[in-house]
């Protein structure tokens, strides 16, 4: 074999460049894993404090099953309609992922706004997070769901403005994968918080 | 040069490091080795067996890597060298398999000793060759740790002591343990291994001296400013002179009530040993409960409502009775009572007392704590 | 020391004069000295205009390299500040005998133990193994950066960040006095009202942030970056053990993440997570904190595994023994590192079938490393062994460690850790582990890849007194502890009573002291090195005959690491090509796609220090400010499209043509 063969061999002399952000997608599934463990850590605290009223009210005397029921649609919704926006973007419809995002946008502060409804009755009967372990760690898991569902429309608007700038290039397509995933995610472990927290709570 | 730089000094430093601690080995009490109690004897054999497991394997380790690091280094070129042989089924065999043998044998005798002594079982033995007599009862012994300091309440003889532990030699021990405020570690080198003292818990130590003597107890968990002086005596002495002890300590102390209790309970390091003849009756199962002062609800009254579902939207403003220190230990034990009055207490009753299984389970689990119920003194 | 009762004002917060402990000698001291250093190193930095170039080549760079080096430097630094913390509790204990009180208050010493654990681990161990990890992964797999360069700047400078606020807690108010791990009740309000927990808190989430995405940088990096041809079982075993730790570093800082803010939710919002009262309970507070913290020390232990097998493996002129099976052992040690967690509280009461299986999943751990520790002996077997520095100091690793791997053994079995657990035993138990594992194994790296970092190797002479300096110091500074530990005494004393004691402190103080020369060696070593750096330059790239794809490029590499991406056959892939005599291309040379620096990431670091020192100040008005500017500033991040650009191939071309050059010179000599 001759020299130039080896070293064709043994080097891509003909590489192409790398497209920019491979990794993002599975760089964001890590941190999705990491961020679930902070909620699988606060589901844990739960888990271990969650009857532990300090002789106060339990989840029957505080929760209304109805209100957290349309909160639940409010984001599985709003997970539906950004279903419909990543539809659009692959058919290359700007103007349709904008709408669905802002359709989005929409179920998502109606869930928000709905939650602090239910946080600011609580507090305002006396049932703060700080009256009991089992209050602390429920504020504690449903808050820290709240704060990364307005994280996530935070981000919802920026990538709006972002997407009016420069449509969907490749950068913004993928923005809009991610911020699909984290929405899902926040779902997903909704879906747990409905179940662990509400439901067995006050069926318990 | 270098492989000479490396090894000479070597042989030299070892030497003289090994040498100091050769004599050290010989003058000194190792009392964890060489402790005075039943239980810590069968600790150290522990100590000894698995160090003797190891070094079965940790021996010829050391030995291979000596002769293997001076037998190939560079400058030796007599030694055999194979560059690509980086494989063998045999020895990889071996090396997994002589760790695991060795594991196998240490796990077995963990699990043993680990259930034989678990400082919550109830001592079966004396020492090696005495069994406990049947009927024996053991002595009580509760320890509350203190910032800084330790409380032993002896509620048979109702008498306690400040820094001071005294025990019947040749008697089991049974101490139950917690804390005041924060995380301590009961620890009598001497007599057993430790076992935490924690705040709200109960933690328990089955123990036995075999010999009399003066030996150190100490916290052995870092718990504050105070913690280098948590430290207390503890005396090992005949069943005779404990009984002596016992009635010098009822002539010479003051009563133990739960207001002096409180006064003690506040921070304060170096305290010269104490004594105290009356006991208030449960001030430990108080103390564990967190409810010593008065209009407190105790934690185990607190943990049966809970069981129930807790009281509902009208125990929201029920803070102070729940109050121990969430707001600063100095808020325990200046005056300020919640509002436990009798109306609260007539009412945890009733709200416990509706439902048969729950209140068998509640006097099972926490019947002194109900007894506090009553008005206080 | 701060006043508990202290006042508050909205400007401020709790921070008043009262904060600065200038009524302590020590600390004065300490100031004064650091601010004349600090004073003194701006004056020659600015004399020499060297901002600018700071800023442009090293602070702002996304180039793993130099933020690898960065990260030991950091390392470095703190080192010294944990060291001296450590001289100051050995010198202690020697003294406070017969009623010394010895010259450190309680309230002085407590942060001493303190800080010292924290920052040993947090920010020595931490960046040291992360350096390592940055510097050498992406040259070792073949690649031109991590996936995330400027994530990988952003994570430095949190970690940076955190460590400020520790360095800054010194001299404005106080670090926490709860041992290293803040057990509640201890740090909880009631019974730590000060700002030092505060300061703890803020400096690890700070960092903690750091850490995760540096952790899922690199598993991205070596997920999807592998040049060509490099199958998972022909990945180097640095690059194996770098996987598995920053798996672990994943799946267990947002644990510590967790925790740490439910503490913090305690503190500040009056939460009840982990208090006596309100059905807290203080004891989940140690089972989640030892969750993340069991795993933590195998973050720290296996990338330095990885270090002394590419060391054994190098100078002993051998291909690694058994490499499959140090794979599988790596994995195993990382799945059974979340098992074991109990094993550091025994004697909190669990029983003893509970204590008994913690116990024995401790023992299994073992194995994998007794594999290990046999893979590395069968390596150094009919090899040819050069003892360089970084042989020497795997060597000492090899002694050093099994004794500290016995002592873990014996901890491990609960009746036994019943006797000897927060004893002395315990504490020259880990600091076998952590010195003669880590500390001794990132020596081994610094003196093995910084030829490779700097382009000159370190000068052996002054490396070999640290070596002979720090080897028998260790021993002298801890098998004292061992001895002790053994008569019953405990760890965090700050006075004894028992005047027998002393000699075997006095004792562990000499041997620190002999650690102490061994650093001050180390530093000149640095700087002989510096000055003599033509003497002992390394023109080949390959100083030490490397089997790895690091020591193809030229050291220091170029920003692009590889002109060409090499194209992997077998596990050593360069020893591979050197057998193969494969020749460089010297021609052809394309345009190189690489990321752009930015200054996003000191600027976010910075903010959020801000943030978190307001926060422990309880400075409102700051806190809200800075949590908004620090939104801002990431959200304007995300409009700058602009993050990457492309070395001309001329350029590659010249920057080659000079390798090519240097490579005949050395030939020809």
């Amino acid at each position: 074999m001759s020299t130039a063969d080896l070293t064709a061999q043994y080097y891509d002399l003909n590489e192409h460049d790398h497209p920019e952000g491979g990794s993002t997608q599975l760089g964001f599934w890590i941190y999705l894993m990491s961020d679930c463990l902070i909620f699988a850590m606060l589901f844990a605290a739960f888990g271990v404090l969650g009857a532990n009223y300090a002789a106060g009210p339990g989840p029957k005397d505080l929760f209304e099953l109805p209100l957290v029921a349309v909160n639940t649609a409010m984001l599985l919704f709003s997970s539906i309609t950004y279903g419909f926006a990543m539809i659009e973007m692959q058919r290359g419809r700007v103007g349709g992922v904008k709408f669905w995002l802002v359709v989005t946008a929409l179920f998502g502060a109606a869930f928000l706004s709905i939650e602090m409804y239910e946080f600011s009755h609580l507090i305002a009967d006396g049932a703060t997070p700080q009256r009991s372990a089992f209050l602390s760690s429920f504020f504690t898991l449903v808050g820290t769901h709240g704060l990364h569902v307005t994280f996530g429309l935070v981000w919802l608007g920026v990538l709006l403005v972002q997407l009016s700038q420069h449509g969907l290039i490749e950068a913004n397509r993928r923005r809009l994968l991610c911020l699909s995933m984290f929405w899902h995610f926040l779902d997903l472990v909704w879906v747990g918080v409905f179940t662990f927290v509400y439901l067995m709570g006050t069926l318990r | 040069m270098r492989a000479v730089m490396f090894t000479k000094p070597s042989r030299r430093l070892r030497a003289a490091l090994v040498l100091p601690l050769g004599l050290l080995l010989t003058g000194c009490d190792w009392v964890v080795l060489n402790p005075a109690g039943d239980i810590a004897r069968q600790q150290a054999n522990l100590v000894v067996v698995s160090t003797a497991l190891m070094l079965l394997i940790i021996v010829p380790v050391m030995a291979l890597t000596g002769l293997f690091a001076w037998r190939y280094r560079a400058t030796n070129t007599a030694a055999a060298y194979e560059p690509d042989w980086d494989h063998s089924t045999k020895l990889e065999l071996v090396i997994w398999s002589a760790p695991l043998a060795i594991i196998i044998a240490l796990g077995s005798i963990t699990w043993l000793a680990t259930h034989l002594l678990d400082p919550y079982r109830p001592l079966t033995r004396i020492d090696a060759t005495h069994a406990v007599a049947p009927g024996t009862r053991p002595i009580d012994v509760e320890v509350v740790a203190l910032d800084w300091k330790w409380l032993f309440i002896y509620p048979e003889q109702n008498i306690a002591t400040v820094n001071e532990l005294v025990l019947p030699e040749g008697r089991p021990v049974r101490f139950r343990i917690t804390s005041s405020t924060v995380m301590n570690s009961f620890y009598v080198p001497a007599l057993a291994g430790q076992i935490y003292a924690m705040p709200g818990m109960e933690t328990k130590l089955h123990a036995v001296f075999n010999q009399t003597g003066t030996f150190n107890g100490l916290s052995a968990n870092f718990s504050g400013p105070g913690f280098s002086h948590m430290h207390f005596v503890t005396r090992s002495v005949t069943g005779q002179g404990f009984d002596a002890w016992v009635a010098g300590v009822r002539k010479a102390g003051a009563g133990l009530d739960r207001a002096t209790y409180l006064a003690l309970d506040k921070p304060s390091e170096q305290v010269p040993v104490i004594h105290y003849a009356n006991v208030a009756p449960d001030l430990f199962d108080a103390v564990v409960n967190m409810c010593v002062r008065p209009g407190k609800l105790c934690s185990g009254e607190m943990a049966a409502i809970d069981a129930k579902g807790g009281t509902g939207k009208s125990g929201l403003l029920n803070v102070a009775a729940l109050t121990y220190d969430k707001q600063g230990h100095e808020q325990v034990v200046s005056s300020n009572p919640g509002f436990a009055d009798a109306s609260l207490r007539r009412f945890v009753r009733d709200w416990c007392a509706d439902n048969r299984p729950l209140r068998a389970a509640v006097a099972r689990d926490a019947a002194p704590l109900l007894v506090r119920s009553r008005p206080l003194s | 020391m701060t006043n508990p009762d202290q006042t508050w004002s909205p400007l401020l917060g709790r921070l008043s004069l009262d904060a600065i402990p200038y009524h302590e000698p020590i600390l004065v001291a300490t100031f004064a000295g650091v601010a004349v250093g600090g004073i003194a190193l701006l004056g020659v930095l600015t004399y020499y205009r060297l901002w600018g170039y700071l800023w442009k080549n090293w602070f702002t760079s996304v180039d793993h390299k130099k933020i690898g080096i960065m990260y030991m430097v950091l390392g470095l630094v703190m080192f010294l500040r944990g060291f001296a913390d450590a001289l100051l509790m050995r010198t202690q204990q020697a003294v406070a005998f017969n009623g010394n009180d010895g010259f450190l208050p309680a309230h002085h010493y407590d942060q001493v133990f303190t800080a010292h654990g924290v920052i040993m681990i947090f920010f020595v161990a931490m960046p040291f193994v992360t350096g390592l990890m940055n510097f050498v992964v992406p040259l070792q797999i073949g690649a031109r950066d991590v996936s995330f360069p400027f994530l990988n700047n952003f994570s430095f400078w949190m970690t940076t960040a955190g460590a400020v606020l520790v360095m800054a807690s010194l001299f404005i108010g106080e670090f926490a006095q709860t041992g290293w791990l803040a057990y509640p009740p201890l740090s909880g309000l009631a019974y730590s009202p000060g700002v030092g927990v505060d300061y703890y808190i803020w400096a690890l989430q700070i960092a903690g942030v750091g850490t995760t995405l540096s952790g899922i940088n690199l598993i991205a990096t070596i997920v999807k970056l592998r040049a060509p041809g490099m199958t998972m079982m022909r990945m180097p075993v640095f690059t194996w053990t770098a996987l598995c730790t920053n798996v672990l570093i994943v799946a267990s800082f947002p644990v510590l993440t967790a925790v740490l803010a439910m503490l913090s939710l305690d503190r500040y919002v009056g939460t009840d997570f982990f208090t006596n009262d309100f059905g807290g309970s203080p004891m989940m507070y140690v089972n989640l904190i030892w969750i993340w913290g069991h795993p933590e020390v195998y973050i720290l232990i296996l990338p330095i595994f990885g270090v002394f097998s590419e060391v054994t493996s190098t100078f002993s002129g051998k291909r690694l023994f058994g490499y499959t099976s140090m794979v599988y052992a790596t994995v195993v040690i990382t799945v059974l590192s979340y098992l074991v967690w109990l094993h550091h509280f025994f004697t909190m009461g669990s029983g003893a079938s509970v204590n008994s299986f913690f116990g024995i999943t401790t023992m299994v751990i073992s194995i994998p490393t007794g594999a290990k520790m046999f893979n590395w002996l069968f390596t150094m077997y009919r090899g040819r062994i050069r003892y360089e520095l970084p042989m020497m100091w795997t060597v000492a690793f090899m002694f050093t460690f099994v004794i500290g791997g016995m002592t873990g053994v014996m901890l491990a079995v609960p009746p036994a850790d019943f006797v000897l657990h927060n004893s002395l035993f315990l504490i020259a138990h880990f600091h076998n582990v952590i010195i003669g594992g880590v500390v001794f194994g990132t020596f081994a790296a610094m003196n093995y890849w910084w030829p490779k970092a700097f382009g000159f190797k370190l000068e052996p002479f002054w490396g070999k007194v640290s070596f002979w300096c720090w080897v028998p110091g260790f021993w002298l500074a801890f098998a004292p502890l061992y001895v002790m530990g053994l008569m019953g005494v405990t760890r965090r004393m700050r006075v004894f009573d028992d005047p027998s004691l002393q000699p075997y402190f006095i004792v562990a103080a000499l041997g620190a002291g002999l650690i102490a020369c061994g650093i001050g060696a180390m530093l000149v070593q640095f700087a002989v090195s510096i000055l003599h750096r033509e003497a002992l330059r390394d023109e080949t790239g390959d100083p030490w005959g490397g089997r790895t794809l690091e020591w193809s490029t030229s050291s220091p590499p170029p920003e692009y690491n590889f002109a060409f991406t090499p194209i992997i056959h077998d596990l050593d892939a360069w020893a591979e090509m050197k057998s193969q005599g494969v020749a460089r291309p010297l021609e052809g040379f394309r345009p190189i796609h690489m990321p752009r620096s930015t200054g996003a990431g000191v600027i976010l670091a910075g903010i959020s220090m801000v943030f978190g020192f307001a926060m422990i100040w309880h400075i409102w008005w700051l806190a809200g400010a800075s949590l908004a500017a620090l939104l801002m500033t990431a959200i304007a991040h995300t409009f700058n499209y602009d993050r990457s650009y492309h070395i001309p191939a001329d350029v590659v071309a010249r920057t080659e043509a000079e390798r090519t050059r240097q490579l005949a010179l050395t030939e020809g000599a």
